[in-house]
């Protein structure tokens, strides 16, 4: 069996895992596996920028910060509904990233990645000071609502974990879509080499800041599902360890979405499953994570090459004519 | 009619260092023109010049009567100049396909939407795209390796993908750096038959090359560089009974420049 069907497999394997889990664990595991949802979501949105693009990007939380804060101060003060914030809180977010993202996109690996740390403790400080009065300090904001969808209220653990892995699951969607398209390859290509690029004829700050203004809208309304799980949201939250786990997630992944879902299991999920460690869990977490390096420096499942069926045909079509 | 291009005495300045002084000559449309001259001349950074990727302190570089001086390299693409590298810069870990797509994209229009939701526009856009490259790869003789990563393709190989990616932008001057850079004798033969043929499609060729034969043989005009300073130029017949000519070539005619 090739590389490719062992990965369909394994995938549809796992979605189908996905969709009945819920109904043989218990509350906990269910929670778990929201917060796996949750990271795997804003795990999908910074793989377009770091995996697809290679934007060393590590501020990730910031973005995610600024769209739970746009939906709990929509929520609390103005009392919107939670669904009707979503797009409102990736709009921010998207628009925090093009107004910090413009000025330093042009940066190199590590020197940007410094900046990136940046904004994500720009803002959490921001919350801190309670900036404009709005954000509540550091104690953040409570008293978000639940969610409501035509009529139905989301409030159980299981309520949620289906909300996040669909949100998931229509991500994995565009997200596959958008690699396969003319946008999607003009990421590769810079990340690849960007001087080549700029030389083909690709825009390369503006797709750059496209890739960083897509993610932190995604980020944003990851954000949204994070406010209306947990009610109650603080700067604390979204912290630069926040930024880094997601990161790690990332590029433990390989860059491959299947990846970055398995990547996501393995980063959230294996702290859990050895909570009966105790003290000693981190310690074989980090183990886990060197021979990783080590074994699969790659990362777990790197993107396999797009597949052209239309060029297929063309290609035997042309071979014809040429023997002839 | 002025000339498809124009370089109009630019000079470049690095640190210190008069890269370019005054240099200027002309493209005529469906002209095939050389630029030569040993290692350190300053080819190379006329190319980045008139590419974008360098700004010359002074003078213009005009296409199409069209000043494109301190313009970025993606848009002086997109306005007809497409360009291959001198030490080989394709994206090495993507199929020879893509890479050709790499240069059809300033020509496609799907934008973040359509590509988000697989429209249908931007399907057909694709299938287009697709087809375009293929015949690309068809023209340097590559079709058959479409699928092949594009890191693994045989030195000679490689330097056709570059033109082919080149030519999908639909440009009207070429610009190629030094294409038979490396390549064998029956390589060699074959791009001067690829390079007539894109003259043939009405493409204007600009080149730099250091194998004198191949220059003469399909140059019509030839521009000589040394030490940054334009010392003759004319027909190949003229350019090589040029006594300063012979003079800067004596004895230098290897190593590498770099990009």
């Amino acid at each position: 069996m090739n590389t490719r069907k062992v990965r369909f497999i394994t995938g549809l394997a796992l979605g189908i895992v996905l969709a009945v889990l819920p109904f043989f664990v218990n509350n906990y595991w269910t929670d778990v596996c929201v917060s796996i949802g949750l990271y795997a979501l804003l795990a999908l949105s910074l793989n377009v920028i770091l995996g697809q693009a290679g934007i060393f990007h590590m501020g990730h939380a910031a973005f995610y910060a600024v769209g739970a804060y746009t939906t709990a101060i929509l929520n609390t003060m103005f009392q919107w509904p939670i669904f009707w914030t979503m797009p409102l809180a990736g709009l921010a977010a998207g628009l925090v990233a093009l107004v910090v993202a413009r000025p330093i996109i042009h940066l190199r690996g590590d020197y940007l990645l410094i900046v990136t740390i940046g904004i994500v403790e720009i803002v959490r400080i921001a919350l801190v000071n309670d900036i404009f009065g709005i954000t509540g300090g550091s104690n953040g904001i409570f008293g978000i609502s639940r969610p409501q969808a035509f009529g139905f209220r989301i409030v159980k653990s299981i309520h949620f974990y289906y909300l996040v892995w669909g949100m998931c699951g229509i991500s994995l969607l565009l997200f596959h879509f958008l690699w396969n398209s003319r946008f999607g390859r003009a990421l590769n290509y810079i990340k690849h080499d960007d001087i080549a690029a700029e030389g083909c004829g690709v825009d390369v700050s503006h797709y750059k800041l496209m890739a960083f203004v897509l993610g932190a809208f995604w980020a944003g309304m990851a954000g949204t599902l994070y406010s209306a799980k947990m009610l109650t949201i603080a700067p604390a939250s979204f912290n630069f360890m926040e930024s880094v786990i997601i990161f790690a997630v990332v590029i433990l992944s390989g860059g491959s979405q299947l990846g970055v879902l398995v990547s996501a299991f393995l980063f959230i999920g294996l702290p859990e499953v050895m909570r009966g460690l105790t003290e000693s869990r981190m310690l074989f977490f980090g183990l886990a994570m060197m021979l990783m390096m080590v074994w699969r420096p790659q990362g777990i499942l790197p993107p396999l090459p797009r597949v052209y069926k239309k060029a297929l045909a063309r290609a035997q079509a042309l071979a014809r004519e040429k023997s002839e | 009619m002025s000339s498809l291009l124009e370089v109009a005495s630019i000079t470049k300045i690095f640190g210190g260092l008069v890269a370019l002084n005054e240099v200027g000559f002309t493209v005529e449309k469906g002209s095939i023109v050389g630029l030569i001259g040993p290692n350190g001349a300053g080819k190379t950074t006329v190319f980045n010049c008139i590419t974008g990727n360098y700004v010359p302190e002074r003078g213009d570089i005009l296409f199409r009567g069209q000043s494109i001086k301190g313009k970025k390299p993606h848009t002086v693409v997109e306005m007809g100049i497409a360009r291959t590298f001198q030490s080989i810069r394709l994206f090495g870990k993507l199929s020879v396909l893509e890479n050709v797509l790499a240069g059809r994209h300033c020509r496609l229009k799907s934008g973040l939407f359509s590509s988000l939701f697989h429209t249908p526009a931007q399907r057909r856009e694709e299938e287009e795209a697709i087809e375009r490259c293929l015949e690309e790869l068809k023209f340097v003789g590559l079709e058959s390796h479409w699928e092949d990563e594009a890191g693994a393709l045989a030195y000679g190989s490689q330097r056709l993908l570059e033109v082919a990616r080149a030519l999908a932008t639909d440009p009207e001057l070429i610009i190629l750096d030094e294409p038979a850079g490396g390549m064998n004798d029956q390589e060699t033969a074959s791009l001067v038959d690829v390079i007539a043929a894109i003259r043939a499609r009405g493409i204007t060729v600009l080149l730099i090359e250091h194998d004198m034969r191949l220059v003469m043989r399909i140059c019509e005009k030839l521009v000589v560089l040394e030490h940054g300073n334009l010392i003759a130029q004319g027909d190949p017949a003229t350019v090589r009974s040029n006594p300063d000519v012979i003079e800067a070539y004596l004895g230098t005619d290897d190593g590498d420049e770099e990009y």
